[in-house]
């Protein structure tokens, strides 16, 4: 298969910037070359299975969602490995890591055989599993991080759940280094997270009960505490509030092996988004006040947040369409999040470069996975249309559920064409 | 005039007019309780489900008086008799309802919102009688009901409310009634009990009960929840009593006219002593009669009374 990208804005930070043509060959990027150049060609367009014209295009190297749920095996009538799938291509993603929060947890290297050997069987997006810290998410005992990684997992969380005990969460920093894992942690601390949304003003008049930014940043500041005891890294996930900023910040200052993420929801969204007990836009942690949601982008500015992973957090309408405090945590965000993304962009807040850098290079780096635009490098690519507007519908999308904070929206920016493998896995 | 609206979900959505029309229609349909016969047809033919997915003795029991004295059927469901504790939903067993055609739905539910989710689904009517730690607009339209019926009016008066506000949908209710109707509001209790950012909704806060009582010309007090001792809200009820039970030596301090509230059920010796509850002052009494008015009044404005007059 040969596929030329023509014409489009290529992005590899740091290293590429400019109108090119990408020639792709097989599975791999065979040439990048200026339009005006004709030497280094390595075959004529007429000579191409596909052309794409990509003018007023971004040419990226393939995004990274290192935070999804893709449900399977255990609760596919929320979304399945194919359905999730298919909204990550969609979204323009190349490849995802997916939670270990399935039923059964994948604690054991057979689940993780399975959820690769299925995703393979798409012949679409690559799925890099995330196994359990702990066996059965309990907090109790480790699990087997060396068959894991034998299996194909790349890192250990029990995304969903703190690990409350410290000593495991040391013993898991400690143990891991031998295995070459990162441990991603969901920061909270229970004891003070029993509430419903953020603690504030619109918690206070809609009578729902509150989860401060301490139950978050506590966590933070442990987790920090024990990457600095352990020397081994750390990934924070879903950062939501400025406390957890300002000690991630600080901590990466005395050079402290930590990284972060964010999701799209927490840099555009705010706590009122859940007037009228709006449930789509119930997720922990919660949607927080816009000081934090503006600290957020200052630190997706200045590198104190390494990467946006979506939090894609399907659910059915029988867990959303219920009373608020009984309705499940999580949204979905695959296919809104380059959109999501592209529009901080368009703020100010970010440069083009920092957010591919967010969406692929960062997460890449702290997964030990392959990312970049090089001649010979495998193909894994996303086109993008910056200036493409389309009204969002969850209905439309390919994810099989519908619980977005973002039905409706004018949104700006989308993904023309995914590529992996030299093969081109979504197209619009 | 009657009320243009479909539901009375809380305080904060109704107009000045339309509280002072609910609450005239209530002075109004007061007398009917106090006939020999205390029955109006007014309602004849229409239903009202009094759907009460929460323990209540006195607000079921008055919406249930209210709908019979406007010749309404009123049916009464508890969650413990009804097929959500075989795990049907909240958005089932309300569309079953609906589907015996009631005209007004009466709920009750320990989910804060629980009763926008039905009027959302639902073309009924919908009343809520409290959710969660969210609205109680019923308690707080009879309380305003109460002090107008003593004061003559609530502009300008100064209403102390004491206790667990954050646990407390009658507080939240009451602070937006009052102050949508010109009256200052001011909260007392121990910081724990206080919500965060309770100052955005319009009253003033203390922590000092003796400062918020200080020339009140009415105190509303809160049941404080034993089980909340376990949440460590307050050491103990030793301790609450003293620091912000109201006893008569603290009421020295109140204005001179000064009347006393509580939505119930009372505690008596915690949050508020006897001698103050059975006292010349209080009007815990006088809310019970008028919760049957006021909710007569509500019945009748959302049933089609009004529209009928209107007509006519």
């Amino acid at each position: 298969m040969r596929i030329v990208i023509k014409g489009g804005r290529v992005v590899d930070p740091d290293r590429l910037d400019g109108i090119r043509d990408v020639f792709i060959e097989d599975d791999q990027i065979a040439a990048v070359i200026g339009q005006e150049e004709d030497a280094g060609r390595p075959f004529g367009e007429n000579d191409a299975d596909r052309v794409i014209a990509a003018q007023d295009c971004i040419v990226s190297p393939g995004l990274v969602d290192m935070h999804v749920h893709l449900r399977e095996p255990g609760e596919e009538y929320k979304e399945t490995i194919e359905t999730g799938i298919r909204a990550a291509a969609a979204g323009g993603f190349t490849s995802i890591c997916c939670m270990p929060n399935t039923k059964p947890v994948n604690d054991s290297k057979e689940v993780t055989t399975y959820i690769i050997s299925r995703a393979k069987s798409f012949r679409s997006v690559r799925v890099f599993p995330v196994a359990a810290v702990s066996m059965g998410l309990e907090g109790e005992a480790l699990s087997e991080y060396g068959a894991l990684k034998a299996a194909g997992a790349v890192a250990v969380s029990d995304d969903g759940r703190p690990v409350a005990n410290s000593q495991l969460m040391r013993r898991a920093l400690e143990y891991s280094q031998s295995i070459g894992f990162p441990v991603i942690s969901h920061t909270e601390e229970l004891t003070l997270s029993n509430g419903v949304m953020n603690e504030g003003p619109v918690a206070t008049r809609l009578g729902l009960s509150g989860i401060p930014n301490a139950a978050e940043s506590v966590m933070v500041m442990r987790d920090i505490a024990l990457a600095e005891l352990t020397g081994s890294p750390v990934h924070i996930a879903h950062v939501s509030t400025s406390e957890s900023v300002r000690e991630i910040r600080a901590a990466k200052q005395r050079g402290v092996a930590v990284t972060a993420e964010t999701a799209p929801h927490f840099f555009t969204l705010t706590d009122q988004s859940v007037v009228e007990y709006n449930t789509h836009a119930k997720m922990y942690p919660p949607l927080r006040s816009e000081k934090d949601r503006r600290t957020v982008c200052e630190a997706l500015a200045d590198g104190t947040i390494d990467a946006i992973a979506t939090d894609h957090a399907p659910h059915s309408e029988l867990e959303k369409q219920v009373p608020f405090d009984e309705a499940a945590n999580g949204v979905i965000g695959l296919e809104t999040s380059v959109s999501l993304g592209l529009r901080i962009v368009e703020e100010g807040w970010l440069t083009l470069w920092q957010w591919i850098e967010k969406m692929s290079i960062n997460p890449a780096r702290i997964l030990g996975l392959p990312t970049g635009i090089r001649v010979g490098g495998r193909a894994d690519l996303t086109v993008i249309d910056p200036s493409q507007a389309y009204t969002y519908r969850a209905a439309e999308g390919l994810s099989k559920a519908r619980n977005t904070p973002f039905e409706g929206w004018e949104l700006k920016g989308r993904t023309r064409c995914t590529i992996v493998d030299g093969r081109i896995i979504h197209e619009i | 005039m009657g009320l243009s609206k479909k539901d009375i979900l809380d305080v904060d959505s109704l107009s000045v007019d339309e509280i002072q029309t609910i609450l005239d229609t209530a002075d109004g349909l007061k007398e009917i309780s106090s006939r020999p016969i205390k029955k109006v047809p007014t309602l004849r033919g229409k239903t009202v489900i009094l759907f009460f997915h929460e323990p209540s003795t006195r607000t079921r029991m008055s919406f249930d008086i209210a709908a019979k004295r406007l010749s309404a059927d009123s049916i009464s469901i508890t969650a413990g008799s009804s097929s959500m504790v075989k795990g049907e939903t909240l958005i089932d067993t309300a569309k079953n309802i609906e589907a015996m055609t009631p005209d007004i739905i009466v709920i009750r539910h320990a989910s804060s919102g629980a009763p926008y989710l039905l009027a959302k689904m639902l073309s009924s009517a919908i009343i809520n009688a409290g959710d969660g730690m969210h609205a109680h607009p019923t308690q707080a339209l009879l309380d305003m009901m109460t002090v107008r019926e003593k004061k003559g009016r609530l502009e300008g008066l100064r209403i102390a409310i004491i206790g667990d506000i954050a646990h407390s949908r009658v507080a939240r209710s009451n602070v937006a009634g009052f102050t949508k109707m010109g009256a200052a509001v001011c909260l007392a209790g121990p910081p724990t009990m206080l919500p965060y950012g309770v100052d955005s909704l319009g009253a003033h806060v203390t922590h000092d009960m003796d400062e918020a009582i200080e020339g009140a010309d009415v105190i509303m007090m809160l049941r404080i929840q034993k089980e909340r001792q376990k949440h460590f809200l307050f050491p103990t009820e030793r301790e609450y009593a003293k620091r912000y039970g109201l006893s008569p030596e603290r009421l020295k301090n109140a204005g001179p006219d000064v009347l006393i509230m509580h939505p119930g059920p009372l505690n008596r010796g915690v949050e508020i002593s006897p001698q103050i509850a059975d006292g010349p002052y209080s009007l815990i009494l006088d809310q019970v009669a008028n919760g049957v008015a006021l909710r007569m009044s509500l019945l009748y404005l959302l049933g089609g009374g009004a529209r009928h007059a209107d007509r006519d």
